[in-house]
């Protein structure tokens, strides 16, 4: 089987896990959207809102990527199934690209979510020149964020009961995701007057981390997870 | 050491060792006498450029302990033999390289108010160095996560890898994202000779130390192996035993 389809076939198994138990749909979008309130209530001030929001949906990404990878590693962990993935040969660099792919197929929904509760709660507005930068940030974003979560819950997950560790080691490494993420789609919406050509380099750098992550993980991954 | 070595008792050092570390002691004494007493003060910063003798040489160290790290993982990762000395030079380096990056930090920060009247700026250098910080204390607490040694060793040297992928990518968006920054003092020749020669014995002090102290910390941690084995090894005689009767 070529690396593509069991990446596939990993992808599909997750999703199909992740629609018969809806965590996601139950727990960790209510709890996103709780945080775009508790952000509210810190601020307590509606122009700053308006300021900040393009960060603010990035922020509460990051916080739900968080929850999003532990559950996808504690479906695997819980009965040995990654052991028994690795026992029965399957390519490792498969299980990889299979985990993030699902990963960001749950972030994309969580992401447009948060998107559409900053326009609805925090008076944001996506003018129409915007909205190009806008989608290719919202790609280029979710993908660098699905490797690296993908990389380092794997990590985590090798060490029972150390989730705790995960915002430790992923935090720093997805900074540069909440710099560039923030800044592009403080572009495509105007925030601070900013022109949505001012976007484009910002893609770019989150193109980047995604290549250098997503190459870096289907490397590494299998010395990670082979214990 | 040619008797029995579990009950004789075994000192990291050698001699070798020992006379580094009187070389080390001299060396630090020998920089506070001149970053204390003999280097003049600054025209502007007054006596508050001394901090730089400490600053300065444990950041460049901070970086080398870091960058040793990268290669002793690559060397253990390198050949088939996987050679449990590379991890653990590679974890007595980064163990150093946080101390002096806290050392680096806390001194950053006090100098920061002395010259710029604020303890700290988002300038590019200062955020990267602060996630070089938190990055290498993730890969201490994962050096930590048990299993055999091998597997600490291959886990932690991946790790260490991939943080050779983030450091540029945090520095280069962080600069980007924030583009003021602080001129080197060092590059820019400000300094004057006795204040350049202080700083090199300061390099120099510093340098003898981080090598001793890896060089220890390492020799302890082949003992703490040793120990994790022969725990193991009397563990499992222990049920052996059981078995038999």
């Amino acid at each position: 089987m070529s690396t593509w389809q069991i990446a596939r076939l990993v992808a599909a198994k997750d999703l199909r896990v992740e629609w018969r138990s809806r965590v996601v749909t139950n727990q960790v979008l209510p709890f996103a959207a709780l945080v775009m309130v508790m952000f509210a209530f810190a601020l307590d001030n509606d122009q700053a809102l308006t300021r900040v929001a393009p960060g603010l949906v990035w922020l509460a990404a990051m916080f739900s990527l968080l929850v999003l990878v532990q559950r996808a590693f504690a479906v695997e962990t819980a009965d040995g199934a990654l052991d028994a993935l690795k026992v029965a040969g399957v390519r490792s660099s498969g299980i990889f690209l299979g985990k993030a792919l699902a990963l960001a197929a749950q972030l994309a929904v969580l992401e447009a979510v948060l998107l559409v509760a900053a326009i609805l709660l925090y008076r944001t507005e996506v003018p129409a020149g915007g909205v190009g930068v806008l989608l290719a940030t919202y790609v280029a974003a979710t993908a660098g964020l699905a490797f690296v979560g993908t990389l380092y819950g794997g990590l985590a997950a090798g060490a029972r009961g150390r989730e705790t560790l995960l915002p430790l080691l992923l935090l720093p490494v997805v900074a540069p995701v909440l710099i560039g993420a923030t800044r592009a789609t403080e572009a495509a919406l105007g925030t601070n007057d900013a022109m949505p050509s001012e976007g484009w380099p910002w893609f770019g750098l989150l193109a980047l981390f995604a290549a250098v992550f997503g190459a870096g993980g289907a490397l590494a991954f299998g010395s990670l997870i082979d214990d | 050491m040619t008797t029995d070595t579990r009950s004789e008792r075994r000192p990291t050092s050698t001699t070798f060792t020992r006379w580094l570390g009187a070389a080390v002691l001299a060396g630090l004494a020998w920089l506070a006498l001149f970053g204390l007493v003999l280097s003049p003060n600054d025209r502007v910063q007054k006596t508050g450029v001394r901090i730089l003798y400490i600053h300065v040489p444990t950041a460049w160290l901070a970086y080398l302990a870091f960058i040793v790290t990268g290669v002793c993982s690559v060397g253990y990762l390198w050949k088939r033999s996987r050679n449990l000395q590379w991890d653990r030079v590679a974890g007595a380096s980064a163990e150093v390289g946080v101390v002096f990056m806290g050392i680096t930090l806390v001194t950053g920060m006090l100098w920061g108010k002395i010259s710029w009247g604020t303890y700290w700026t988002w300038d590019s250098r200062l955020t990267t160095t602060a996630f070089l910080f938190v990055t290498y204390i993730g890969y201490l607490a994962v050096r930590d996560l048990g299993g055999t040694h091998h597997q600490r060793a291959r886990r932690s040297a991946v790790l260490a890898l991939l943080a050779v992928l983030e450091v540029p990518l945090v520095h280069f968006s962080v600069k980007w994202w924030r583009p003021l920054h602080q001129q080197e003092s060092v590059a820019e020749g400000k300094l004057n000779g006795l204040m350049m020669f202080t700083l090199f014995v300061g390099l120099v002090a510093f340098t003898l130390l981080y090598v001793w102290l890896v060089l220890h910390r390492q020799r302890a941690m082949a003992m703490d192996d040793m120990v994790a084995d022969q725990g193991l090894d009397a563990a499992l005689a222990e049920r052996r035993e059981e078995a038999v009767r």
